[in-house]
């Protein structure tokens, strides 16, 4: 790609996921299952850290046009979830949604989702979240890079497209570092990135109307042998709870501030101090 | 793949010198290729750091594979994957550690795909499985509420480690080891990306991850106004100062701040949780401390549960009074 990129074609792979937030003792395990069961009353949603890549797009549509795509892969995916990147401003919505594409790991995950956008087929740029709130893996995205070749950059907090390039500032331990990479590029996205912006109640009315596209395996011609549970390169031999031990001793007082004094003392007493 | 042998540390460097990191992989790595009957090789990846292979011998390695070019000097995704895709088809090391650090999350990931392996991020526990001698892969999922053990039967079997996990053995000087040079071969066009800035935001005083104490503000806080007061606590017990994700995403503290899943891993001593509620994504940055200390207004937070000690209160009122008694207590 040669000079100025003017409208872009930007891919965001957005992930349905158990509510992260959910207070830890909701948490619970179907150990007959080695499954995890969804804390009643609290519904699904759209990954933390892909809601930061749709924003990114969506920052990079307004400022020199473009379309957006979002995509989701996942079994029986909840419409009201899922729609969410287009009610955020994002102009299409894919679902990879199939019981066959449900349980795989990062690599079955990474090979279906580089399937579809190869069948998307025009892109500049795709972005993912740095790490899916439940699995927690961070591998997705540098899996499809792979699989389609592309250079990838992690873990950015600002993108901008200068000369038909991106400037993406990738979060390090003690700082950040600008990282120019070619397009098209994959980039994931972290939360040092600017908020993600709320929808807006026209964008909310306009995404119930829209009908997402979905794709079966077929579609994006992949074997069923090579995704989902059955696609797995890794093996899950147990999933658990970490006990946790220790007891928390309250420290008292007349009132917050002689509680404090007590603190203090018992710390000194225990030679914490 | 019986013709795989051996464990392999992908090496960091820090200022001159091996990252603590890396110290902890060899010691995980020399007790999993013992375990083994095997060898442990590191493997040092960058521009001018072949004085540091002795290190990683006094540290527990066998072998060090030394890569050391000037086009290596910044870590950049594709020319690390080359060169590593390269070491590991010669070598075929059964297991390839990394650390958790900004360069594994991005290395292991890519290279796991280019070698069709497969990789677990973040373990915090890795050992040979008895029978079968795979790689048990223990690591947190679901943002530290659950642990899942993997296995992977390709080779090589690559997991990154989370900091402060694993101990590093005694460094022994006199150990003995041979160091083995690789040339990159590096052709520059291949390298898609470029580093135009290194910009650092480190905070003066005590590092995060190396203090002794931590004192860590939460949502609670409300403001930058409020951090200058834990800040005070913090000097006073010559402590670092932490936080939760939602005042470094409110720009009350610098991103640097952030201790959690996706922010720094400490361990100290005393680490003091105020105003913030415990969740497990946090947790997973400090549960590795020796003593929590917790002052939160809520006594069902689970920060409650996980503290040592706790004070159930209002952190206007108690910080105060706890900064000047111990102010008192120390001394000064
Ligand atoms: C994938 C993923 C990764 C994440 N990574 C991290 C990470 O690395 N680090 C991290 O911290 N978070 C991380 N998070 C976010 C995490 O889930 C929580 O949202 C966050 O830790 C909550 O911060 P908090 O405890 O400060 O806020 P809250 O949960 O809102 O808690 C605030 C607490 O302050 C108390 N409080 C309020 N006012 C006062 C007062 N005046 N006096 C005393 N107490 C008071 C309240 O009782 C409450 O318990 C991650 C989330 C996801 C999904
Ligand atoms: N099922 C999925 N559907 C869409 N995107 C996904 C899916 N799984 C992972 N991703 C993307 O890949 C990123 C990293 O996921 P993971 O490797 O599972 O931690 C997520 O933040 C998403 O952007």
């Amino acid at each position: 790609m040669e000079g100025e990129i003017g409208i872009m074609n930007i891919i965001v792979c957005v992930k349905q996921v158990l509510d992260p937030e959910a207070p830890p003792a909701s948490f619970k395990i179907d150990p007959s299952t080695n499954k995890v069961v969804p804390p009643p009353g609290m519904p699904p949603v759209v990954s933390t850290f892909d809601e930061y890549a749709v924003e990114a797009a969506l920052r990079i549509k307004d400022a020199q046009g473009g379309k957006v795509t979002a995509i989701s892969l996942g079994a029986n995916l909840l419409r009201d979830v899922v729609k969410k990147p287009l009610s955020m401003g994002a102009d299409e919505l894919i679902l990879l949604d199939d019981e066959a594409f449900a349980e795989g790991d990062s690599w079955a995950t990474a090979y279906a989702l580089a399937m579809a956008i190869k069948k998307i087929g025009e892109y500049d740029l795709i972005l993912c979240g740095r790490q899916a709130a439940d699995w927690d893996a961070g591998q997705t995205g540098s899996g499809i890079a792979e699989i389609l070749g592309l250079p990838s950059v992690t873990v950015a907090k600002k993108i901008d497209i200068v000369d038909s390039k991106a400037r993406v500032e990738r979060v390090i331990s003690d700082g950040y570092e600008v990282i120019e990479v070619s397009l098209p590029a994959l980039i994931t996205l972290s939360n040092e990135h600017a908020e993600p912006r709320y929808p807006t109640l026209k964008g909310i009315m306009a995404a119930k109307k829209k009908e997402p596209i979905v794709w079966k395996p077929a579609d994006i011609g992949v074997d069923p042998s090579q995704i989902g549970a059955a696609g797995r390169r890794t093996k899950m031999v147990k999933l658990f709870q970490p006990v946790r031990e220790g007891k928390c001793e309250i420290i008292e007082g007349e009132s917050p501030e002689e509680a404090a004094v007590n603190l203090a003392l018992k710390l000194k007493e225990v030679k914490i101090l | 793949m019986s013709e795989y042998k051996g464990v392999m540390v992908y090496g960091e460097v820090t200022n001159g010198k091996l990252s603590a990191i890396t110290t902890e992989l060899l010691g995980c790595g020399r007790k999993l290729s013992d375990d083994l009957g095997q060898e442990l090789c590191a493997v040092l990846v960058g521009s001018g750091i072949s004085g540091l292979a002795q290190e990683a011998i006094a540290f527990g390695a066998d072998k060090v594979y030394v890569i050391d070019d000037p086009l290596l000097k910044d870590y950049q995704t594709d020319s690390n994957v080359l060169v590593i895709e390269k070491l590991v088809k010669q070598v075929m090391p059964q297991i390839l550690i990394l650390g958790q650090t900004s360069i594994g999350r991005d290395l292991a990931p890519r290279l796991a795909f280019r070698l069709e392996t497969a990789a677990s991020m973040d373990c915090v526990e890795l050992a040979i499985d008895p029978d079968s001698k795979l790689l048990l892969q223990t690591r947190p999922v679901y943002g530290g509420n659950a642990r899942a053990i993997f296995t992977c039967e390709s080779y090589p079997q690559i997991a990154t480690v989370r900091a402060k996990t694993m101990a590093p053995l005694a460094r022994d000087a006199s150990r003995k080891g041979e160091v083995i040079t690789i040339e990159a071969g590096l052709d520059p066009s291949v390298i898609r990306t470029k580093v135009v800035e290194k910009v650092s935001e480190e905070v003066a005083g005590i590092k995060l991850e190396e203090a002794g104490v931590v004192v860590t503000g939460g949502r609670g806080i409300g403001g930058a106004e409020g951090f200058k007061q834990l800040e005070e606590l913090a000097k006073l017990l010559k402590g670092a100062i932490g936080a939760t994700r939602p005042p470094c995403d409110n720009g009350w503290v610098p991103d640097g701040a952030q201790v959690g899943l996706t922010g720094k891993i400490v361990a100290p001593d005393l680490y003091i949780a105020v105003a913030l509620s415990g969740s497990s994504q946090h947790m997973s940055g400090c549960s590795g401390s020796k003593n929590i200390i917790a002052i939160n207004k809520d006594p069902e937070a689970n920060i409650m549960k996980v503290a040592r000690f706790g004070i159930v209160g209002d952190w206007k009122k108690v910080l105060p009074a706890f900064t000047e008694k111990v102010k008192e207590l120390l001394g000064g």
